[in-house]
């Protein structure tokens, strides 16, 4: 490596971020409990610093960094920016329930922003390794989060669970890696597109390479029939950590997805077609069915997410830069509606009480109507009913699915149209539990007259947050465009 | 002004909505409601110009409006209005001011939620009768299930959740189906959602056809509705609050039959030939069963539902009364008549079963006997109503009746003869419904302390009243509104598109 040469600019954010929070991890030690804010707020700020300098140093095309390992591309900025902002909306939203629960320390803020760093290099990885160690470096610090409360025997054992899947899940990862390795004697994704595009690479090694990599992936990414411990994770972890978990991450999950899968492999697109089918229809099935019979909010959103995923899926399996495009517009909105979500819950639990449970939304109207119309914004949203974002969500994705039966003769449009069918008919059984949650705000009678206390920041972003559900709703135009131009412009190059 | 009437049609009820729901809680329901009464009266007032500067030498759209809306995935912002959708916008318009005033100060909680959940139904109602781009209507089609579901969910009756989940997956499940019937269609008209390019599109074949048409027929059938995915509307009529039944029943129906002439009869015309027969035997069910049916209820409500159903079998009966390759234009345009005419009609039914139930507080025909010795004047009104409910000559409900069976007897006289039955059913239910409940000895205590209709009640049911007799005496004033838009649909009906 020529030292002289290297270009750290598309790295730039990234490095501010290691600096800023080994700054705040070292003065943390300094900062008496009583003036822990000082943290929060340096959290915040150091969030802001870098969604900044990664609009400053923007380029509509895609530059590497050491040795290729490390790309900037517009897919990813875009992503990154999305993340800064999550991460920022989740700090805020628990700044009162961390408080609440004797979580409000150094730890929970430099756990997240290293999660969030782990992420960043996800994202902006050309390379298996980048890849694997930001995997590692979020799954660790995420670990950490969820056993945060030592006390709370759910939470460590969502933890333990966590901890021990996902480290089946990157075995997988790894084996796969290693695997196309083997057959294309690199790790480099475009070399590794290369190789395959050379058509000298050992195709049986490769495909067998692909399967466990999808299997890693759709664990990651809590995907049928993968599963398994998205809800018991969902339902353990302190909701503060579950919004971390269920929000951000999805769209790191994305990008890893598109690196492998397109970027990777692209040249197996049929191979990971019927694999990606099965996946996102069982998703789609098993999320949607057994989301009805839960009476626990954290777990029912949990198989909601798996059923979201599902859909998330369907945009991918067309293979075309409009699939795409669509999946990374399902996935901008669905971290919106889960952030807007999980901060309705985090809004009505208070010190000595978790609003998790169905019922504990009885009567919201008539408690507070800003909030139970903020959560019935979420839920038609997660619905798919339109005039909400989620709606163009759902279509994009669908309609990409019709695309490919129109243009792709192998797959044929009668197979697209019954996976459209399926798809919608998977969104009606979802429908029936989010208007039970609209139910019980709306037509049920209050249990409870706490007054819902919520600290002011938090009070206008939350409003901002769900509103934006339905400005996009009516004005979906400029994210459409956004993530189609990004795959065109991010794609491009390799 | 003219060229945005359409915009304004759909957006002063909904800015006029969202300005009620900003009043906030109960404390303020005085404002909420005169601000949702000047909402109702300008949306009314704005949808005027549509009928009276409507061209009827002109059978395209007018009063087109056309902006790029999501431009990535080809869909605009496109309004425009026939001689067919701008008689219900008016209509529309017309029912929310009715329903504003009927729920004045019978609402008594959450009354600004209840005022907003009308007026941006409206907008969004008259949004899916302007809508020519297929994903704007569909947009319009599904959002007003949300208010719907919260009108009947927040305002209803003792078994309203079990009601308004039920009307919501139930119209959910058709409309998701037609969804994916549009992007099969916009694949097949060279990536567009218009759908005018859907009615001009040549050469589906028959099998895809009859595919669509079921995909469009799950989602209008089921909103019409027509036997058997009827379920869902005695239950949502039972347990909403008046003004729920009067826009359900007014409007919310007639958007299911004005998909089949706006999508599935233009688009798929060898489909519908095909399948007539069967939308036909249909509709004769619902025609003659479910007039029997609404012979058995006790509860008034319940009885007008049933009504409602047969006669809305009707319509979908004039619609597919194919001789040959032809649409009969007797039928097709009574048909119309009649779905305007019911509109009204159901309207004032459900509001006179309001104001009964606003004293009595029960729905039972049994509860009741001998109104009129206590409230003559609301007596008149119901009596008129009823009559024009069961197709009273110099009613509006005569005109589309009489339109559709001539046009059956030019097709086929024993469908004539069996949908000519609905005018001895339609009088035996309601006539038989007003003599128990109107007439008789004074049935009980709670009907002793009834005391006459007021000031406001007298507005509602005097102007529903007019209207009423003003279209059976003169229905020429609608049915040149829509003359040349009928001819154009039947001509584009007749040409197969095989």
């Amino acid at each position: 490596m020529n030292w002289a040469d290297l270009n750290l600019m598309p790295a730039l954010p990234e490095i501010f971020l290691l600096a800023a929070l080994s700054f705040i991890l070292v003065l943390d030690l300094f900062i008496p409990d009583e003036k822990r804010d000082v943290t929060y707020g340096l959290s915040l700020l150091t969030l802001a610093a870098c969604a900044a300098l990664q609009l400053a140093t923007f380029e509509p095309f895609a530059t590497t960094t050491f040795s290729g390992m490390f790309v900037d591309d517009p897919m990813a900025d875009i992503i990154k920016v999305a993340m800064y902002g999550v991460t920022a909306a989740v700090l805020v939203y628990t700044r009162q329930y961390v408080a609440d629960r004797g979580m409000f320390r150094g730890e929970y803020y430099t756990l997240s922003l290293f999660a969030l760093l782990g992420m960043n290099v996800m994202v902006s990885s050309s390379h298996f390794l980048t890849l694997y160690i930001g995997l590692e470096l979020l799954s660790l610090a995420l670990y950490a989060l969820i056993a945060l409360r030592r006390d709370s025997a759910a939470g460590t054992e969502a933890a333990m669970k966590y901890f021990v899947l996902g480290a089946l899940a990157s075995g997988m990862l790894l084996y796969g890696m290693s695997m196309v390795y083997g057959a294309t004697g690199s790790l480099a994704i475009s070399e590794i597109a290369a190789a395959i595009a050379s058509g000298h690479s050992n195709a049986v090694l490769l495909v067998f390479g692909l399967v466990f990599l999808v299997a890693g992936l759709a664990f990651k990414l809590g995907a049928v029939p993968f599963h398994m411990w998205v809800p018991d994770v969902y339902q353990g972890s302190p909701t503060a950590v579950t919004l971390m978990l269920g929000a951000a991450p999805k769209l790191a999950a994305f990008v890893f997805i598109i690196r492998i899968l397109v970027q990777g492999m692209g040249e197996l697109s049929g191979d990971w077609q019927g694999m990606l089918v099965l996946i996102a229809a069982l998703s789609m099935m098993i999320g949607n069915v057994a989301a009805i019979a839960q009476t626990n909010i954290k777990r029912m959103l949990a198989y909601s997410t798996i059923s979201h995923m599902g859909f998330l899926l369907l945009g991918l399996l067309a293979a075309n830069e409009q699939g795409y495009a669509s999946a990374m517009f399902y996935a901008m909105v669905y971290v919106l509606t889960t952030l807007a979500g999980f901060g309705v819950l985090l809004a009505l639990s208070h010190a000595g009480f978790e609003c998790e449970k169905l019922e504990d939304l009885k009567g919201l109207n008539q408690r507070n109507s800003w909030y139970a119309f903020l959560m019935l914004l979420v839920m038609f949203s997660m619905a798919g009913i339109p005039p909400l974002a989620g709606f163009y969500a759902k279509f994009a994705v669908i309609k990409s699915v019709v695309d490919l039966g129109a243009v792709n003769m192998g797959f044929g449009m009668v197979s697209a149209l019954y996976l459209a069918v399926f798809a919608v008919m998977m969104s009606l059984v979802g429908a029936f539990y989010y208007l039970r949650v609209v139910k019980n705000m709306y037509f049920d009678d209050k249990q409870s007259d706490a007054p819902i206390v919520v600290r002011g920041e938090m009070k206008v972003l939350l409003s901002v947050n769900a509103l934006a559900l339905l400005v996009l709703g009516v004005l979906p135009q400029g994210l459409i465009e956004l993530c189609i131009e990004a795959m065109r412009q991010s794609l491009a190059v390799l | 002004m003219l060229s945005n009437l359409l915009s304004l049609v759909i957006w002063v009820p909904i800015a006029a909505g969202l300005l009620v729901l900003a009043t906030g809680g109960d404390q303020r329901a005085v404002l909420a409601r005169w601000l949702a009464l000047a909402g109702a009266a300008l949306g009314f007032l704005v949808s005027l110009p549509l009928f009276l500067n409507f061209d009827v030498l002109n059978a395209g759209m007018q009063f087109e409006e056309m902006r790029p809306w999501i431009a990535a995935l080809n869909i605009n912002y496109h309004l425009g209005v026939d001689g067919i959708s701008m008689l219900f916008i008016v209509l529309n318009s017309f029912i929310t001011l009715m329903v504003v005033l009927a729920g004045w100060e019978v609402i008594q909680k959450r009354v600004a939620q209840y005022m907003a959940a009308f007026l941006i139904m409206s907008g969004l109602i008259n949004g899916a009768f302007a809508a020519l781009d297929a994903i704007l209507f569909y947009v319009f089609f599904e959002a007003m299930l949300i208010p719907m579901y919260l009108i009947i969910g927040v305002w209803g009756g003792p078994r309203r959740v079990y009601a308004s989940i039920k009307f919501f997956l139930y119209t959910l499940l058709g409309s998701l189906l037609m969804l994916v019937a549009f992007i099969y269609l916009y694949f097949a008209a060279g990536k567009t959602f218009s759908i005018l390019a859907f009615q001009d599109l040549m050469a589906i074949p028959l099998n895809v056809q009859i595919l669509l048409f079921i995909a469009f027929f799950m989602s209008f059938a089921v909103k019409v509705p027509m036997w058997p995915v009827h379920t869902w509307l005695p239950d949502a009529h039972v347990e909403a609050p008046t003004g729920g039944s009067m826009v359900l029943a007014a409007i919310t129906l007639k958007i299911g039959a004005y998909g089949f002439l706006r999508f599935a009869l233009p688009i798929l015309p060898d489909a519908s030939r095909e399948l007539a027969p069967i939308i036909v035997g249909l509709s004769l069910v619902a025609v003659v069963y479910i007039g029997l049916v609404a012979l058995v209820q006790t509860d008034m409500k319940k009885l007008v539902a049933y009504s409602s159903i047969s006669h809305m079998g009707f319509v979908t009966l004039g619609f597919f009364l194919f001789a040959g390759n032809e649409l009969n234009v007797w039928a097709v345009e009574g048909a119309i008549v009649q779905m305007v005419s019911h509109g009204f009609v159901s309207a004032a039914m459900f509001f006179c079963i309001g104001v009964m139930y606003d004293r009595v507080h029960s729905r039972n025909i049994a509860d009741y006997g001998g109104v009129a010795n206590k409230m003559p004047i609301f007596a008149a009104f119901m009596v008129l109503f009823a009559m024009a409910n069961s197709g009273l000559p110099a009613t509006s409900g005569f005109v589309g009746e009489f339109m559709v069976i001539m046009g059956a007897v030019q097709v086929n006289f024993w469908v004539a003869a069996l949908a000519a039955l609905t005018l001895i059913f339609g009088a035996a239910y309601t006539l038989w419904m007003v003599k128990r409940v109107i007439f008789g000895e004074v049935g009980n205590h709670h009907v002793e302390e009834l005391k006459d209709v007021n000031k406001r009640e007298f507005l509602v049911l005097a102007v529903l009243a007019l209207t009423v007799l003003g279209m059976g005496l003169y229905p020429q004033a609608f049915v040149d509104k829509m003359h040349l838009s009928v001819n154009d649909l039947i001509a584009h009906v007749a040409q197969s598109k095989l």
